[in-house]
């Protein structure tokens, strides 16, 4: 028959398995809600980067990321690093450096096809990114022969 | 020296819903599925060819801690793990359009690219899943 410390001690052991576990429980749920919201988040990433040259339509981004329009944007930038708005500002300019390495369209052209509004805006923004005209980047640049998901993905500009 | 790829790995988050879309959607083949104990070994592969399988792994104890099982489920689900799949096709168009009516959801419409015609998509996890139909 145990004795009374010893009965203390088991139950101080109890205790603590059980609340490491409720903690475990508790992570997992966590972990769980945080899981279905990168992939929401990423859904609505991947819509973004099929339509790139549309105007950003965040409360059509929201409703694919199941969030609320005026939490879209925080819940994106803590998820993936940047505002929606500079992620697509650098698809935008990635898609016309492809447009610029790979088709012979001028780069007004290009400037509408990935959704810029003026060749001013496009040309200033391209500079600001690229660090190099649109004209100065289609002269120095080498076609990549790889599957576009890689284009896509590396070839964005981060800076 | 080495003289074939016979598997690769994804991290996918549910083996269960990880077969249906594979199998059920994608129309892969389970080529191996045995309870190992300390794991679910889980392969799948093109139809009539076993020699190239892919293995849908579920990250978790005892491979790793819990909490780094949870990192990686993060890092997947934000599609940053570098689950990337590419696989072939004779018709682009056409697996394009019966992928659509099985209900997946594709990521980027048929495109012609200097490499050929390809499509792409997610799995229900985030690995990216590209369909090329090589230029002839």
């Amino acid at each position: 028959m145990p004795t009374g410390r010893a009965e203390l001690v088991e139950y101080r052991g109890d205790v603590t398995v059980d609340r490491a576990h409720r903690n475990h429980q508790l992570a997992g749920v966590v972990g769980r809600a945080a899981e279905q919201t990168n992939r929401r988040m990423l859904r609505a990433r991947d819509a973004m980067d099929r339509a790139y040259a549309q105007p950003l339509d965040v409360p059509a981004l929201a409703r694919i990321a199941h969030v609320s329009e005026a939490h879209f944007s925080r819940i994106f930038r803590a998820t993936f690093g940047e505002t929606p708005h500079r992620y697509l500002q650098r698809r935008r300019v990635e898609r016309a450096m492809f447009l610029l390495r790979e088709t012979g369209l001028s780069a007004t052209d290009i400037c509408f096809k990935v959704g810029f509004e003026s060749p001013g805006t496009f040309s200033r923004t391209f500079r600001d990114i690229v660090g190099r005209s649109p004209r100065a980047y289609r002269k120095e640049a080498v076609a990549t022969d790889v599957p576009t998901c890689f284009t896509m993905a590396w070839m964005r500009p981060s800076a | 020296m080495i003289n074939a790829i016979t598997h690769s790995q994804v991290y996918v988050l549910d083996q269960d819903e990880a077969v249906d879309f594979y199998v059920g959607k994608l129309g892969l083949e389970v080529t191996a599925d045995a309870d190992l104990g300390f794991m679910r070994w889980l392969t799948v592969s093109i139809p009539g060819h076993p020699e190239r399988q892919i293995l849908l792994e579920k990250p978790g104890a005892p491979a790793m801690s819990e909490e780094t099982a949870q990192q990686v489920r993060e890092l997947l689900t934000k599609g940053a793990t570098g689950g990337s799949l590419i696989f072939s096709t004779d018709d682009c168009r056409k697996t394009y359009e019966t992928l659509l009516g099985r209900g997946v959801e594709f990521t980027e419409e048929p495109t012609d690219r200097p490499y050929g015609t390809d499509c792409a998509l997610r799995d229900p996890f985030g690995n990216a899943i590209r369909i090329t139909q090589p230029k002839a």
